[in-house]
């Protein structure tokens, strides 16, 4: 056992990920750069346009992960909960506190500035969730800790989509299966939730009846070829049954949806008409500016799409299209990998944890990085709906980079700190 | 836990998986799907074209014939049409709303399209582009793009210099240098040069934004191309001779070619009716050209010192003559006689009164029909083949070689072939072997089928002034002051015919030069210049006959060969002839004594002697 070293913060800190980290948020600052690229204010550093301000937030994202590393590794353990609660409340509150920005009622105004809680809620509920399943008696697939659970995860989701109608934000702690599933949660609801997603895109595409006829043949089948025991078809019958209000579930709740979320779908599916110069419009362009990219890029600062604004959003949801416009496919393939080998290696240092919180921790880090990158890139090369959330360490934005770098750097500080705790 | 650590591997598989994907999709997108560049293309690109000043034309001496003039077209992009105020915009263009609306129409319906730029209004002149400029900036969606209108300062020419049209969509599928509404030669030096004086089109791409904004010049202009003004062009033609002569030309229809002879170089090119080339210039083209077009009996757009051919008539009874000597069946000394036409068929083809028999000069001072009407027999009859056909084809070959029966290979646009009627034709006509001398007798004295333009005539006169040979006629000396050009090198080729003996020339030029001494051109003489001539009065199915007159000047030493027809004016001498001394004497003494003349010419009406079209006339 190594003596506990106080002599530096810096102690065993996995360095690997903190340079994945830099890169990724130097990268993304002179991507943002380029896509609101103005010739009157061509100084990186002009905190007048919006890569100055990033220069500030990544500034004090540092002064942030700095601040992560000096506390005590026990402050997440022991104030866990508190933490969660003041999180939870903060995002209550701003609804009625903040005030409306363009119609979102998701913010906290400082002058220039403005903070969205809801983008701090994940660490909160990261924290919170590690805190429960870590508790040595708990055990997952009990009914009452199953709620508590779900209750973590959903309590926050509900407000930020019901309270402050940002579906991007609260769509986030979906994400959270992951961990639970790397905890013990039943395979068959990962399974549950694939055919559920696999059988929603089915119905809005195929005509309902030949689904159900499909169902019952494939029922059918199962019937023919397994061992017919009373489980077995007692569970075939069970999936087919919910496979069938699926269907059925999908068209109601499709209804229900707002147009724009309809059209969403409707434009990732093809389904129907797409207007490109409406509902179209984003997808299209954001696939315009990264095809025109090309192997190697148009060269930096050289995009028109993005640069010319035909791309919405290019600084911030859409900034994945500079990369593509500029850097080519070189340059989207080296974002991707970059990404990926951080949530990589994110899953190896939680699988070396020796403390159950450090690990449930680490896995949320990654759930989280992985939905946001799996999401935002999906969007803007048209194999995901859009979902305004942004790009982990790269878009535009104060309150996601500070959120992004809490939760990254808690983790780090937690695993410079793995080889401390006994079990 | 052993058990759920495993599924590290499972979520670890997940995550790699939509990795891959990822990254295979946009490999596909940028790299296989080149869809999308064009899209980016599209949008974020303004291509303007930068339209090459065309190349100036000048005369022999380096006087200006044709320059340009510039002119403004506006031009709409419908889709980028912002808060127009549709009222002030008519205003300032003078026009009416109406107008506006039939226009914007236009803008947007096929072939145009609201995301293509096409003209609203043509031409505009410097001062209405001047006014408009300083306004413009309020108009989204209209500017002004800059082109070259053609200017003639002297209105002469008009058929030799050609005119300009816009490009149509047909031509724009067979030549995608053009896009529609581009400029291109129509006729004359227009045409065929087109490609020297067009120059070469610039390319600019501009860089837009979301909103049409023009933010630059993508890649800092890398990929602009700058336009190539056209080369400007020299021309042979003496502009104070084409002048006069088209001014002596006037009120009569017909043609005047004028050949360098040591050259080839034409001189003059007149067509008459002519028409001012400012007239298909500019907004009232379409309304002139019109004009021009329909006017079906002076067919002033018609050119027909290239397009039309005639029967050349007694000037042809020349290559009879040379043919004649070279096929050894007549020496100076042969004589024929001549009972006011031609004996053996009764008196046809008739002649006029004069002695009998003649000798080989005489008769061609005279112009005898009796006369070539026996060389024409004698040649088809010669013992040399024992074949009428035979010697047919023969006396045929030489002809041709007169660059006759065939295009002259000129650089005028469009010429016809006229026409030396074949074995083949005879046959149809009259069956085989059941045709003879005395059936196409009138071959001889240049009628029957014969038929040949202006051109052709002006250059079998040069033939017998440079004594066997010629260089292709040509209207261009230099191309962008060089006259090396490769362009011109066909023209630098000397042409010989089948006949070679200059004997047999200077016999022929002896009775030309009687001709003027004493014969049928006696009242032409020019002051202080010894010249050669042969009359013309062809025969035709329109009407009285074409007054031909064929000439070269000095005797020796020749610098100009003339061919003057004169559509339905009678006799050679009476108004081919004058005209064609008149502009002799305008080429070389540099002024002309004979106002008389002179005033009689430029006065005479002939116009009304014509009854109908004479020529088949072709499609523009």
């Amino acid at each position: 056992m190594r003596q506990k070293n106080t002599a530096s913060i810096f102690h065993n800190i996995d360095w690997i990920t903190v340079l994945i980290y830099l890169v990724l948020v130097t990268v993304g600052w002179m991507n943002i750069y380029a896509a609101v690229y103005n010739e009157e204010h061509y100084i990186i550093t002009d905190t007048t346009q919006k890569y100055g301000k990033q220069l500030i937030w990544i500034v004090t994202s540092l002064l942030l992960a700095f601040i992560i590393l000096i506390i005590d590794e026990n402050f997440y353990t022991a104030f866990a909960y508190l933490i969660f609660g003041v999180f939870l409340l903060a995002n209550i509150a701003v609804p009625f506190l903040g005030r409306e920005v363009k119609g979102s009622r998701s913010w906290f105004r400082f002058g220039d500035f403005g903070i969205q809680p809801a983008e701090f809620m994940k660490f909160a509920a990261n924290i919170a969730l590690a805190k429960f399943l870590s508790n040595q008696n708990i055990k997952i697939a009990d009914y009452k800790n199953t709620f508590i659970t779900l209750m973590i995860i959903g309590v926050p989701l509900i407000i930020i989509k019901v309270l402050q109608d940002e579906t991007g934000l609260a769509i986030v702690f979906a994400a959270f299966i992951f961990t639970l599933y790397r905890e013990g949660l039943s395979v068959n609801y990962l399974l549950l939730g694939f055919l559920a997603v696999v059988l929603f895109i089915l119905a809005l595409l195929i005509n309902n009846l030949y689904l159900f006829i499909f169902i019952i043949a494939l029922c059918a089948a199962a019937v023919l070829f397994v061992k017919r025991s009373r489980k077995n078809l007692f569970v075939i019958a069970a999936v087919g049954l919910i496979a069938c209000s699926m269907v059925k579930g999908t068209s109601t709740v499709y209804e229900h949806m707002e147009p724009h979320q309809k059209v969403r779908i409707d434009v990732l599916l093809g389904r129907g008409t797409v207007d490109l110069k409406k509902e179209g419009y984003n997808v299209n362009q954001a696939k315009i500016a990264i095809g025109s990219g090309g192997f190697w890029g148009k060269g930096y600062l050289q995009g028109t799409q993005t640069k010319y604004d035909f791309v919405p959003e290019q600084d911030t949801d859409f900034i994945f299209c500079t990369v593509g416009e500029e850097w080519g496919f070189v340059g989207s393939a080296f974002v991707i990998i970059l990404e990926i080998s951080l949530i990589l290696r994110v899953i190896f240092m939680s699988e070396r944890q020796r403390s159950p919180f450090s690990r449930i921790y680490g896995y949320g880090v990654a759930s989280v990085l992985f939905f946001h990158l799996t999401v935002n890139i999906g969007m803007t090369i048209g194999l995901a709906p859009v979902i305004g959330i942004p790009l982990p360490f790269f878009s535009y934005g104060g309150s996601s980079l500070w959120s992004f770098t809490i939760l990254l750097f808690i983790f780090i500080k937690l695993d410079s700190h793995r080889l401390q705790i006994l079990r | 836990m052993n058990a759920l650590s495993e599924r590290k591997y499972v979520i670890m598989g997940v995550i790699i998986l939509v990795g891959l994907i990822y990254i295979a999709r946009l490999f596909y997108i940028q790299v296989v799907d080149d869809s999308y560049k064009l899209d980016a293309r599209n949008q974020a690109f303004r291509y303007t074209t930068e339209f090459p000043v065309r190349g100036y034309i000048y005369d022999r001496n380096n006087k200006l014939l044709v320059f340009n003039e510039a002119a403004y077209d506006l031009m709409v992009l419908p889709k980028e049409i912002k808060h127009l105020d549709t009222a002030d915009f008519c205003n300032l263009l003078g026009i009416t709303k109406d107008v506006f609306i039939k226009k914007m129409i236009k803008a947007v319906q096929a072939p145009n399209s609201p995301r293509k730029q096409s003209i609203f209004e043509k031409q505009l002149s410097p001062k209405d582009y001047a006014s408009l400029q300083e306004r413009l900036y309020r108009f989204p969606g209209f500017y002004v793009q800059s082109r070259t209108l053609r200017k003639y300062p002297q209105k002469i020419a008009a058929h030799m210099l050609g005119y300009i049209g816009e490009a149509d969509k047909a031509l724009t599928e067979r030549d995608a240098y053009y896009n529609e509404g581009d400029y291109i030669g129509i006729s004359g030096v227009e045409k065929t040069y087109e490609k020297v004086l067009r120059g070469k089109k610039g390319l600019h791409i501009m860089m837009v934004d979301v909103n049409n904004r023009e933010k630059g010049s993508y890649m800092n202009g890398l990929y602009d191309t700058m336009a190539t003004p056209g080369k400007p062009l020299t021309s042979t033609i003496d502009a104070d001779l084409q002048l006069y002569g088209e001014m002596l030309m006037q009120n009569k229809i017909g043609s005047v070619v004028a050949i360098e002879p040591q050259t080839g170089e034409i001189l003059a090119l007149i067509t008459s009716p002519s028409y001012d080339p400012n007239l298909l210039v500019g907004r009232e083209r379409t309304k002139n050209f019109g004009k021009l077009f329909v006017d079906t009996i002076r067919v002033p757009l018609f050119n027909r010192a290239t397009m039309a051919s005639y029967p050349p008539g007694s000037t042809f009874k020349l290559v009879g003559a040379l043919i004649g000597q070279q096929e050894g069946v007549l020496t100076p000394a042969t004589r024929y006689p001549c009972a006011g036409g031609y004996p053996p068929l009764g008196g046809h083809p008739k002649c006029h009164h004069h002695s009998s028999p003649l000798d080989l000069y005489d008769a061609i001072g005279h112009s005898c029909n009796s006369y070539f009407s026996y060389v024409f027999k004698s040649i088809l009859e010669n013992k040399k083949y024992n074949d009428t056909y035979k010697a047919y084809d023969a006396w045929r070959e030489i002809a041709l070689s007169f660059n006759i029966g065939r295009k002259t290979g000129s650089d005028l646009a469009n010429e016809l072939r006229g026409n030396i009627p074949s074995i083949k034709y005879y046959d149809k006509i009259f069956g085989k072997g059941s045709w003879h001398a005395s059936t196409v007798i009138s071959l001889g004295i240049g009628q029957n089928e014969l038929l040949i333009t202006p051109l052709q005539n002006a250059n079998i006169v040069t033939i017998i002034a440079n004594k066997g040979w010629y260089y292709t006629p040509h209207i261009i000396k230099a191309i962008g002051g060089d006259k090396n050009d490769s362009a011109l090198a066909r023209f630098k080729i000397k042409q010989f015919t089948k006949i070679t003996d200059t004997a047999i020339y200077n016999n022929v030029i002896q009775g030309m030069n009687d001709a003027v001494q004493s014969g049928t051109a006696a009242a032409l003489k020019i002051n202080g210049v010894d010249f050669c001539a042969k009359t013309g009065t062809a025969e035709n199915p329109h009407g009285k006959d074409h007054s031909v007159f064929v000439a070269f000047a000095p005797k020796n030493n020749p610098k100009i060969a003339i061919a003057v027809l004169i559509e339905n004016a009678g006799f050679g001498a009476t108004w081919a002839g004058p005209i064609a001394s008149l502009m002799m004497e305008k080429y070389l003494n540099g002024k002309v004594i004979r106002p008389d003349m002179e005033k009689r010419m430029k006065e005479g009406n002939l116009i009304d002697n014509v009854k109908t079209v004479p020529v088949k006339k072709k499609k523009r």
